[in-house]
């Protein structure tokens, strides 16, 4: 088994905490994990990528080639449009609905979503007020952890008991309320 | 024992502590920054077994301090990005006729594709260049296993090693296995100051020294663990592939598709195992050379005046057959191998505005800018140099300020250079770190000469591009430093980077321009990201509290 995960954002929107959720997981549960970071001048806004491959058989690679990855997992939609060519012909594109509007030339946000409506296996998640409805505005990258996890390799179980390792140190109310997120995101 | 996701930085990090480092040196950098980050937190932890973990006010102080390390015994890790051995390399050069006695390890951090960077300069030319070992580590737990290694190799040899690293595998996390730590060097100084004073007449005896050194640096190269010669496939005609560095990850990933015989030799240890590749090139028909970098081995291997035929049995990066610049991927090393481009989702994205880095919103140098280009847009004629930091950005819309970015420190002398051309209304913009780092002996040279620039120091009062660390030195003793340097105290000014201010900082702007002499304006208000953190950590602090 391998799972290669293509995970987009603009720099700040916390692509890293959702990578380590799934990581965290992965790890836990045994696989073999590889999640490259984007760090620098290059996180500044602008637009952000990370490559995160599991495998229960050693990883060559911390880059995942064109046309092998099984999921993009984007946290904003044009952004998730940047990068369709790693996909692989059936592979899965998840990304939430909210624009992230710091350039100026910003494209009509319905001609995102509806170029985003015509990719195959493709999900738009209304991130921001399902994680609102979870009673945590700041869980939006959990939800979006919950989308995904319906093709990730993982059991919902193990991806649970990594979000609360994540946020045990905050508190249990913080840990409540990014489980009820990653269950909205999961059976949105 | 347990087994932790790394970044590769981290696993230098641990590999360092466990090779039994007493002290550790670096200027931060992306993407070496982590390196120092983990020890510093090991420091902070209370052990009081760990090692010194500092920050230096710039590479070349990083490395000298390291060297006082060894000289007394112990062993010592100095970290920096690739164009930081630029500013290091006068100590580097010389560390290499030094007759170092604790280990020294000089862990460098290229950036191909210029990620973060200003150029993509490949740092085992500074390792050939010095005559010193280069070890290149392709996965998290080679980068653990390899630092070790390397200290070993600085103390056998007693030569500096160079532990050269990637952006792609710096910032990559995978879980390494570690193994029992050794203990640190006692203090025991040099007995002979031969070893380590370079007067010419001793200095030639250490550079035979180095050279007589080579015999066996190149031995250790052959029989090294880390230049490994792998045999597949089958069939007539046989692919002799050379990778370094992650290319060979990404050889892997796409050598099962191969179809015919190969054989590939990976070299992670240099100086280069030349019996191996001379056999390798021997047993071959054709040769395919993949460096993670600029073409280093591919030159040394294509030499001077070789017939045609031998340069088309060669392909490489000189040739085309690999792209001259940007980081390797499994995608060019695949093209290069020969194989078609794996099938991909039949989609069309449509055109996609880039998103380029930007400054973030409520950012100082916003401010700073802003008043800035008043004053640009308003005189006929300006030149403002500006410097390595954040506000490099205010290159971009809608700012487009600065003329040029260049190196550390270089928007201050740029400046004096364009003053001393003869141009009106000559300008710098440069951080507080980067000021301390490299802007000092600008203004030395500026003061000296009384040229006429007017230098702006942004002080957000820490390194902001690589993750906030703490500026060498309190930024609110800048006036002292600038007036101790001899710029006269009427031409110092000390302004918020507010907009309220925004007029007042124009019409001082002015003011300085008009004088013919050197000026400095320091514009403070601090980073807005450390200011986040700051009040988030407040904000826990008082949450664990209550």
């Amino acid at each position: 088994m391998k799972y290669d995960i293509i995970l987009c954002g603009v720099g700040g929107q916390g692509v890293l905490s959702v990578a380590a959720a799934i990581a965290g997981c992965a790890a836990a549960e045994g696989l073999k994990v590889r999640q490259s970071e984007v760090h620098g001048m290059a996180q500044r806004g602008g637009a952000v990528m990370s490559h995160l491959r599991l495998s229960d058989a050693d990883i060559p690679g911390d880059l995942v080639p064109r046309g092998e990855a099984d999921m993009i997992l984007s946290m904003e939609p044009l952004e998730a449009l940047r990068y369709t060519g790693y996909l692989k012909p059936e592979g899965a594109c998840v990304a939430a609905a909210a624009p992230f509007e710091n350039i100026p030339s910003y494209p009509d946000l319905d001609g995102v979503h509806a170029r985003l409506a015509g990719l195959p296996g493709a999900k738009v998640i209304e991130a921001k007020s399902l994680a609102r409805d979870a009673g945590n505005p700041r869980a939006v990258n959990m939800v979006m952890v919950g989308a995904a996890s319906n093709h990730l390799p993982l059991a919902q179980e193990a991806l649970e008991a990594s979000i609360t390792a994540l946020f045990t140190r905050k508190g249990d109310e913080v840990v409540r309320s990014n489980i009820t997120a990653f269950r909205a995101g999961r059976s949105a | 024992m347990s087994n932790p996701a790394l970044l590769g930085d981290e696993a230098v990090a641990l590999g360092a502590m466990h090779a039994g480092i007493s002290a550790a040196y670096g200027y931060p950098g992306t993407p070496s920054t982590e390196i120092m980050e983990y020890l510093q937190a090991a420091a902070e932890s209370g052990d009081a077994d760990e090692p010194v973990a500092r920050w230096s006010a710039n590479e070349k102080t990083a490395m000298e301090e390291a060297l006082g390390v060894s000289m007394c015994g112990k062993r010592a890790l100095v970290t920096m990005k690739h164009v930081g051995v630029n500013v290091a390399a006068d100590a580097f050069m010389n560390a290499a006729l030094l007759d170092i006695s604790g280990g020294v390890v000089v862990a460098v951090a290229d950036d191909p594709g210029m990620h973060s960077s200003q150029n993509e300069q490949d740092s085992r030319y500074y390792a050939d260049f010095a005559m010193i070992p280069c070890l290149e580590p392709t996965s998290q737990q080679e980068a653990y296993d390899m630092t070790r290694a390397a200290f070993d190799l600085s103390e056998a040899l007693a030569v500096p090693v160079v532990l050269r690293l990637v952006t792609r595998l710096s910032h990559s996390r995978a879980a390494i296995a570690p193994k029992p730590a050794r203990d640190m060097n006692g203090l025991s100084k040099a007995g002979d100051r031969k070893g380590w004073t370079l007067i010419p007449a001793w200095a030639r005896i250490r550079y035979n020294e180095l050279i007589g050194k080579q015999d066996r640096m190149a031995a250790m190269a052959e029989a090294s663990p880390y230049n490994v010669v792998t045999d597949g496939g089958s069939g007539d005609g046989r692919l002799g592939i050379i990778t370094t560095g992650l290319a060979r990850n990404y050889f892997h990933e796409n050598v099962g598709e191969l179809e015919g015989a190969w054989t590939h030799l990976h070299i992670g240890h240099s100086p280069w195992p030349v019996e191996k590749i001379e056999s390798l090139i021997e047993s071959t028909d054709r040769l395919l050379i993949l460096e993670e970098g600029m073409p280093l081995l591919e030159r040394y291997i294509r030499g001077i005046g070789r017939r045609a035929a031998d340069t088309a049995f060669i392909a490489g990066k000189l040739d085309g057959t690999v792209p001259r610049a940007g980081e390797l991927n499994p995608d060019n090393v695949r093209a290069a191998l020969g194989l078609p481009a794996r099938p991909v989702m039949d989609f069309d994205p449509g055109s996609l505005p880039p998103r380029p880095p930007q400054l973030c919103r409520g950012c100082p140098h916003e401010d700073s800018f802003a008043f800035i280009k008043e004053v640009q847009e308003e005189m006929e004629a300006t030149v403002v140099t500006a410097d390595i930091g954040c506000y490099a950005l205010g290159v971009l819309p809608p700012y487009s300020v600065p003329d040029s970015v260049v190196c550390m420190g270089a928007s201050v002398t740029m400046a004096k250079g364009a003053a001393e051309a003869g141009h009106p209304n000559v300008m710098a913009v440069i951080g507080d770190s980067t000021f301390y780092h490299s802007g000092l002996t600008g203004l030395v040279d500026c003061v000296a000469d009384q040229a006429a620039v007017t230098i702006i120091i942004v002080d957000n009062s820490t390194v902001a591009m690589t993750g906030g660390q703490e500026t060498m030195l309190p930024s609110g003793r800048l006036p002292e430093v600038v007036e101790g340097i001899g710029v006269a105290k009427e031409h110092i000014h000390v302004v918020d980077a507010k907009k309220k201010e925004h007029d007042d900082n124009v019409a001082i702007l002015r003011k300085e321009l008009a004088h013919q002499g050197p000026s400095v304006i320091i514009t403070v208000r601090e980073c807005i990201e450390t200011l986040r953190k700051k009040m988030s950590a407040a904000r826990a602090a008082k949450g664990a509290a209550s």
